[in-house]
């Protein structure tokens, strides 16, 4: 079936013109109809633009054009701002929102010949960990419908897992990529920040948003990252360094590399969740990578550090959202303050009212030396436990969560425990690292993933890594059930 | 004298004259139609970021290296967070710990001469907000945001001034200064120029100052001076009937002259100020600072100093010459026709005549209808004794009015002095010929009739003998002698 091609056998396919990308694109299409209703991974689909753009890239294509993406279908996280088309973040606030531009992000795979199929239902704003805060319901992991997908990433996770898309977008700024990658059985790549555009990226914590791929594959997401990457002259803190060619890159050997396993990740670590990251790493080992034990003894304080830091950036970034220029506005205003107030009180959700009141506060007179300030502190220690860490070994390997998927509803009325589900996957963010998750096998059915974090820049180690070990299991090959 | 002393600091916004906005490419040009100036940036659309324009941080170092400030090696952008309709995302990109410029200083020159040193604090970069709009609008404001984004650099005084007088010769000092650097056109009534003046008072020798009030927005000179006035002699009053200065933002209304409160220190806004995470820190290398610096144009300072050594001018008259950059221009391009001698001359016409009629006629310097070579041409004129001083000024409202020069109105007219002792002699002897009343009065002792004669003559001769040999050739004549011929002096 198409939807079981990589996307370097879909792209040989349209190459040799045995495929058309409007066949490719009716096909995806055609799932999500079927499909999507029992998910509510996509909420914003663009048949009609797809398969427009499907035309054009088999125009390119009959002109002797060839690329790794040209004609090859996608979703994005609704995050990310596409000229036209809703752009809603999630949010109510943002639900009537038609972006007049394009992110960088959507421009460059557009300019590849991409082919958007819709918009990937999200935490409202990147806020969550299992997509029930999103202002268009929760979305149903294809593993199990009566658990999450993981978030915020959640729907682009479950339409690559359910392979209603070859792949997805998506953004990660506490593990909004890795982890709903790990809990729906695919491959997610979190990029080095800067390395991608942040420019029409709709800001949750802007040092800590970076966006990336959902994808089948390691070589996949290799592929597409590829593409995303670069330095962009309309986002400050994206970096001007080349891009490597990640597809070309995969095949490294793995001999000599040292992979670390973070002593603190498998504290208390559920003991069968422990024995499938300890068989993974066996697997690199019988590959030729040497692993040890390292520790970096301040990693344990992400979560707090994360959850002060990211919602005083919140609080800020979102004041924009206040009525005057787009997006929600309430019914018959009194005067000012009635119009911010009840347009912010109606347009946004509990969890992302939540962190605004969080982030005001730790930024108030009085508290932003014990709170802000403090924080930043503690990133910067966290930061240099990772640069140590990477002067003894290439990457640094773990459990990307503490457990499979949960159940809907079982962690949404409390945000403690809900927040400790990222506890893994926060500390890269803070120092800026690039991370991929990538399938290792199942706990009751459910997919788990296996967290590789490396120094910046070194995406190509990880998902050469990442696709090493995949040339040697079948875990990410597995299909749920009803979407095969 | 009082026994209350001033305290004054003033906070300076310049609007910088760079052609796009700090943080977008739109443009900055003042009096568009409204929001035809504003990008999706500037309208703070969801997923844009800001991007520093280069040109604004160089003239913001032009500044610092201007006041002898520090550069700073490691700058940071942060957000001033706030709520008001017409700042679009909700919070002002400015500088708060670690600004561009830091401690610097200028000098102003008081009336009695004596030279004050006043410290400049710090001077930051920020965007400006947009404008809201009330007027023709029922039951609704609107929102311009055009101005959003425009750079300002904020220039921060230390408490230095002890009076409205020092306060205006320090902004006008930087008003000086910022023009010369050409990076603000210095325009206060389109508010490219205003400034927020800091006012308490204290009983002269205590050692603390006394609580501040903010006036906001300031935008004249005149303004300055009024408030400050108005501000002093307010809180003195309200400390001598036994009340309490409270710190508080007051606004200044020119209409009825007064200041009036706005708001106190305890409904003050908490900003919340962090570093801006869409903008990494600013690190400035010493080769850009050095780059910069050889940008610098000849300074005020500079310039009054070589005027008053080159030219033998007064510091008083050096420091109105170099007041602008044109006016400075201006002046030398008159000396370097005329000649450094008479250097003096030219320094008394330009900032008499030729300013007056500037003032007159609203007009800048670079808008003079008499050009600086026309303007020597006609002092020439005096230099050479063809006219006197006061035939010049007349041939210079000719020059004004009609655009010829001063030697084409001085022949048209037939202005030229009379020079020839012998025809002023003559005209002399009819004089005294027609007056032999006044002549023996005069010759009886009654000295002050010299004036009468000398009036007489210059009426016969229309104004035109040269008033020197006329002196001289009088003195002899009504004292009975014989004229020695004429020397010119």
């Amino acid at each position: 079936m198409l939807h079981d091609l990589s996307i370097g056998e879909l792209a040989d396919r349209l190459a040799a013109r045995e495929l058309s990308s409007v066949e490719l694109t009716r096909h995806f299409l055609a799932r999500i109809e079927r499909l999507n209703p029992g998910l509510n991974a996509v909420i914003t689909v663009t048949a009609e633009e797809a398969l427009a753009a499907a035309a054009r890239a088999d125009a390119r294509l009959g002109q002797g054009e060839r690329g790794p993406l040209l004609g090859i279908p996608l979703i994005h996280k609704d995050i990310f701002c596409t000229d036209g088309v809703r752009t809603s973040c999630g949010s109510r606030m943002l639900d009537n929102f038609i972006a007049p531009y394009d992110a960088t992000v959507v421009a460059k795979l557009k300019a590849a010949g991409v082919v958007m199929l819709g918009k990937a239902n999200m935490d409202e704003f990147a806020m969550g960990s299992s997509n029930e805060t999103s202002f268009y319901g929760p979305v149903r992991n294809p593993w199990d419908p009566t658990k999450v997908p993981g978030g915020s990433s959640g729907g682009s996770a479950a339409a690559a897992a359910a392979r209603l898309a070859p792949c997805s977008t998506g953004t990660d700024t506490g593990g909004s990529i890795r982890q709903p990658a790990a809990l729906t059985g695919i491959t997610g790549v979190k990029p080095t920040y800067g390395r991608v555009s942040r420019y029409g990226m709709i800001a949750f914590a802007s040092s800590l948003d970076q966006a990336g791929v959902l994808a089948q594959s390691a070589a996949d997401a290799a592929t597409v990252l590829k593409v995303m990457a670069g330095f962009d002259p309309k986002d400050s803190t994206s970096v001007d360094a080349p891009v490597p060619d990640y597809p070309a890159l995969l095949n490294a050997p793995l001999k000599g590399l040292k992979i670390g396993l973070l002593r603190e990740f498998f504290d208390g670590l559920e003991p069968r969740n422990a024995k499938l990251i300890r068989d993974a790493l066996a697997v690199f080992t019988s590959l030729g990578a040497e692993t040890l034990e390292v520790s970096l003894p301040h990693l344990p304080m992400s979560v707090p550090t994360y959850y002060v830091v990211a919602p005083a950036e919140c609080s800020s970034n979102l004041s924009r959202f206040d009525g005057v220029r787009y997006g929600y506005r309430c019914e018959s205003p009194r005067d000012l303050t009635d119009l911010y107030q009840r347009s912010r009180g109606e347009g946004f959700g509990a969890e992302v009212k939540r962190r605004i009141m969080t982030g005001t506060y730790v930024l108030s007179a009085g508290y932003f030396d014990a709170y802000y300030l403090k924080a930043q502190r503690v990133r910067r220690l966290i930061t240099d436990d990772f640069r140590a860490a990477f002067e003894k070994v290439d990457l640094l390997a773990g459990p990307t969560t503490p457990t499979p998927a949960f159940a809907i509803g079982a962690k949404i009325d409390d945000p403690v425990t809900m927040y400790l589900n990222d506890i893994y996957t926060i500390g890269a963010n803070l120092a800026g690292l690039p991370g991929v998750s990538a399938p290792c096998g199942f706990v009751d059915g459910l997919p788990l993933g296996l967290q590789l974090i490396g120094p910046h820049f070194a995406e190509a180690r990880l998902l050469g890594a990442a696709h090493q070990f995949q040339l040697a299991t079948a875990w990410h090959t597995h299909r749920p059930r009803g979407y095969e | 004298m009082s026994n209350w002393e001033v305290v004054i600091g003033l906070e300076i916004h310049a609007q910088l004259a760079t052609r796009s906005k700090i943080f977008s490419g739109s443009p900055t040009a003042y009096g568009a139609p409204p929001n035809t100036q504003a990008d999706l940036v500037d309208l703070a659309y969801p997923g844009v970021l800001p991007v520093l324009n280069g040109e604004a941080l160089r003239m913001a170092i032009k500044f610092g290296l201007a006041i002898n400030a520090q550069i700073a090696p490691r700058s940071i952008f942060a957000r001033k967070n706030y709520f008001y309709p017409d700042l679009p995302k909700g919070y002002q990109i400015s500088q708060y710990e670690q600004p561009v410029v830091g401690k610097g200083a200028i000098t102003v020159l008081n009336d009695d001469g004596t030279v004050k040193r006043i410290g400049v604090t710090r001077a930051h970069l920020e965007e400006d907000a947009g404008k809201s709009l009330h007027e023709g609008l029922a039951n609704a404001s609107g929102i311009d945001l055009n101005r959003a984004g425009t750079p300002l650099l904020e220039i921060v005084s230390e408490p230095d001034m002890r009076s409205a007088k020092e306060a205006v010769a320090y902004m006008k000092k930087i008003h000086t200064l910022v023009r010369y650097l050409e990076i603000c056109d210095g325009n206060m009534q389109e508010g490219s120029f205003r400034c927020d003046a800091n006012v308490s008072v204290r009983q002269r020798g205590a050692e603390k100052f006394g609580t501040r009030a903010e006036i906001k927005n300031l935008n004249s000179f005149r303004f300055v001076e009024k408030a400050i006035h108005y501000e002093v002699a307010r809180q003195i009053e309200v400390i001598e009937s036994g009340g309490k200065v409270v710190q508080e933002t007051r606004l200044y209304d020119s209409d009825k002259n007064e200041t009036r409160s706005m708001r106190s220190k305890e409904e003050a806004n908490d900003y919340r100020y962090f570093p801006d995470p869409d903008l990494l820190p600013l690190e400035i290398e010493e080769g850009f600072i050095a780059s910069v610096r050889a940008t610098l144009p000849e300074l005020p300072d500079e310039k009054a100093s070589r005027f008053a050594r080159d030219f033998a001018l007064s510091a008083y008259d050096a420091g109105v010459l170099s007041a602008s950059r044109e006016m400075g221009g201006y002046f030398e391009a008159v000396v370097a026709t005329l000649g450094k001698p008479h250097a003096k001359l030219a320094a008394n016409w330009v900032m008499g005549e030729l300013s007056g009629m500037l003032n007159r006629d609203n007009l800048e310097i670079t808008q003079s209808r008499i050009s600086a070579e026309a303007l020597a041409g006609l002092l020439k004129r005096i230099v050479d004794t063809t006219i006197s001083g006061k035939i010049a000024k007349e041939v210079f409202e000719s020059m004004w009015s009609d655009g010829k020069s001063a030697d084409v109105i001085i022949e048209e007219r037939d202005l030229e002095q009379i020079t020839d002792s012998g025809a002023i002699e003559r005209v002399i002897d009819e004089v005294m010929a027609a007056n032999p009343k006044q002549l023996s009065d005069y010759r009886s002792g009654k000295d002050k009739l010299f004036g009468f004669f000398v009036g007489q003559v210059m009426k016969a001769t229309g104004g035109k003998a040269n008033p020197a040999q006329l002196n001289e050739l009088l003195k002899t004549k009504l004292a009975g002698g014989q004229a020695a011929p004429a020397r010119l002096s």
